[in-house]
């Protein structure tokens, strides 16, 4: 299934989703060395991130959260792609910076189509996210 | 959204990897707020540039995007993590200096000018009115929008950058007159009688502000530095990016019915107290904003011939501490034991790490973030009483 939606960092990935219901800051709530969710109150506490489509509603947390993406890809333990359900600027400006595709604002609520564990492949140059299974 | 055709170059490499990026960033922006085209800014002022707020993170992010990145207009950098003379002197860390200036290097390979203050209006950078800028530094961008009616939004040390790299930046929120509007009105009923009065009712208007553009009205009799404390302190308890002066600012718009808050001495002496946490410091620091020369000047006065008993910083930026060097109030300042301290401040630099546990301020911003910021308990008064 395609799901149409708006491109917010270029370049395309795939793999498994893995989704949060919360938001995230990635500068505190998560381990850049790692990869891992360390805030034990996130749904997300003690996931990796790494290789994952990374689906969740939007980044929160201090502007230094760009850097932090920046520091997980660098670590080679950032997500392969991000889909949002509305962007905001420190997850888009730290996708951006890491050359991590994201899209966000997908159409007739297919954020919500998202499974844990589906097969979803993302563009973040036509802004698609495809969801396999 | 219309890009032009330099701008579609810059997004498809043509002027580098970092350029592309910026755009990337600058169009991402114009999406997430609506923005319907990309307008020249005739300055950049960017955050992020202590080594403590950035980290290893960051100063990594500088060193790759400086390999092609290049400023294309004036930029300067915000207030580092020390002093770039005096940091051996004054104690700051050795690992921590070793990065703090490995940023700096990245920045000025683009081109940018460490010129490491918070207040560049103090030091002749003076956009005018209507001009449209991308500062960062909220206590700058507060002071542009609002004392010299240029026009800018809030930006973070990333976005800055991408302007300073490509020139331009997203035309939405304080670049439009619509958003210039005053949405909460404050009555000030009670007479201010120096910076830290000012820097309170700053943290108290903030507050309820939040992110709305503020109206004062009933305020007379006021320095360039008092508004300078009260802007500082509008964007640290709020995120206030634009207020008016009844007869004083360039600019005074307040249409329709906004809300209306009454500011009297309960709510001067209620704001205050909540700001103290400490009645002894083992630092006195000065200049949250950078001090301006007449601030030192009226520093050095007070201390002329005295001996203080706690450490003194006051902070400024190093165009100001030369004139200060030359007009002997660095001396003054140095005999009574005190500092002056470029290129930093006591929020940025790493105090909590120098065995400072309790700072005495005069500053509403300063008071606001030491305690998350630098772990510190705060003395806050009068630049009369932290002296004493």
């Amino acid at each position: 299934m395609k799901i149409k939606g708006r491109a917010i960092s270029r370049g395309k990935a795939e793999g498994e989703a893995l989704v949060s219901t919360e938001a995230i800051g990635f500068l505190g709530e998560v381990d850049t060395k790692t990869g891992v969710v360390v805030n034990p109150k996130h749904p997300l506490f003690r996931k990796c991130m790494a290789g994952k489509i990374l689906v969740f509603p939007r980044g929160r947390g201090s502007t230094v959260g760009s850097y932090a993406l920046y520091q997980l890809k660098k670590n080679g333990k950032a997500p392969n792609a991000i889909v949002n359900e509305e962007a905001e600027v420190i997850v888009a400006v730290g996708a951006i910076i890491s050359e991590i595709p994201m899209v966000d604002k997908l159409e007739k609520r297919g954020f919500k189509l998202i499974k844990n564990g589906s097969k979803v492949v993302v563009d973040g140059d036509k802004g698609i996210v495809e969801v396999m299974r | 959204m219309h890009l032009s055709r330099e701008e579609e170059d810059i997004l498809g490499g043509e002027h580098g990897v970092a350029a592309a990026k910026s755009m990337e960033i600058l169009l991402a922006i114009c999406k997430i707020f609506g923005a319907e085209k990309l307008i020249p800014v005739t300055s950049a002022q960017i955050s992020g540039v202590s080594y403590k707020t950035v980290g290893d993170a960051g100063l990594e992010f500088l060193q790759s995007f400086a390999k092609d990145g290049r400023v294309r207009i004036p930029s300067y950098l915000n207030p580092c993590g020390m002093d770039l003379e005096e940091w051996k002197r004054m104690g700051f860390p050795k690992d921590f200096a070793r990065k703090q200036l490995r940023i700096i290097q990245a920045y000025q390979k683009m081109g940018v000018e460490s010129t490491c203050t918070c207040t560049p209006y103090l030091i002749g950078i003076l956009p005018k009115k209507g001009e449209h800028i991308a500062w960062s530094e909220s206590s700058a961008v507060i002071f542009a929008n609002s004392a010299l009616g240029a026009r800018t939004n809030r930006e973070s040390g990333m976005s800055a950058l991408a302007s300073a790299i490509t020139g331009r930046t997203p035309y939405f929120g304080y670049h439009l007159d619509e958003n210039r509007i005053a949405e909460v009105v404050f009555d000030v009923k009670v007479k201010l009688e120096d910076m830290s009065d000012f820097g309170a009712l700053g943290i108290y208007a903030g507050g309820i502000a939040k992110q709305r553009v503020v109206a004062f009205e009933g305020m007379e009799d006021f320095t360039v530095d008092e508004v300078k404390a009260l802007g500082a302190a509008l964007a640290a308890s709020g995120s206030v990016a634009l207020f008016f002066i009844e007869g004083v600012t360039s600019e005074w718009r307040v249409v329709g019915k906004p809300e209306r808050v009454e500011f009297g001495g309960r709510e001067l002496k209620e704001t205050k107290e909540s700001l103290n946490s400490s009645k002894d410091a083992e630092l006195i620091a000065i200049g949250c904003p950078h001090c301006s020369l007449e601030e030192i000047k009226e520093i050095a006065e007070k201390l002329r011939g005295k001996k203080l008993k706690r450490k003194l910083w006051v902070c400024t930026a190093r165009k100001i501490k030369t004139k200060a060097d030359k007009l002997g109030l660095t001396r003054i300042i140095e005999e009574a034991g005190g500092r002056v301290v470029s290129d930093t401040c006591m929020v940025v630099s790493p105090i909590e790490d120098m065995n400072f546990k309790r700072t005495a301020v005069n500053s509403g911003k300063a008071a606001h973030y030491l305690p998350s910021f630098c772990k510190q308990k705060v003395l806050f008064g009068s630049l009369k009483d932290i002296l004493e």
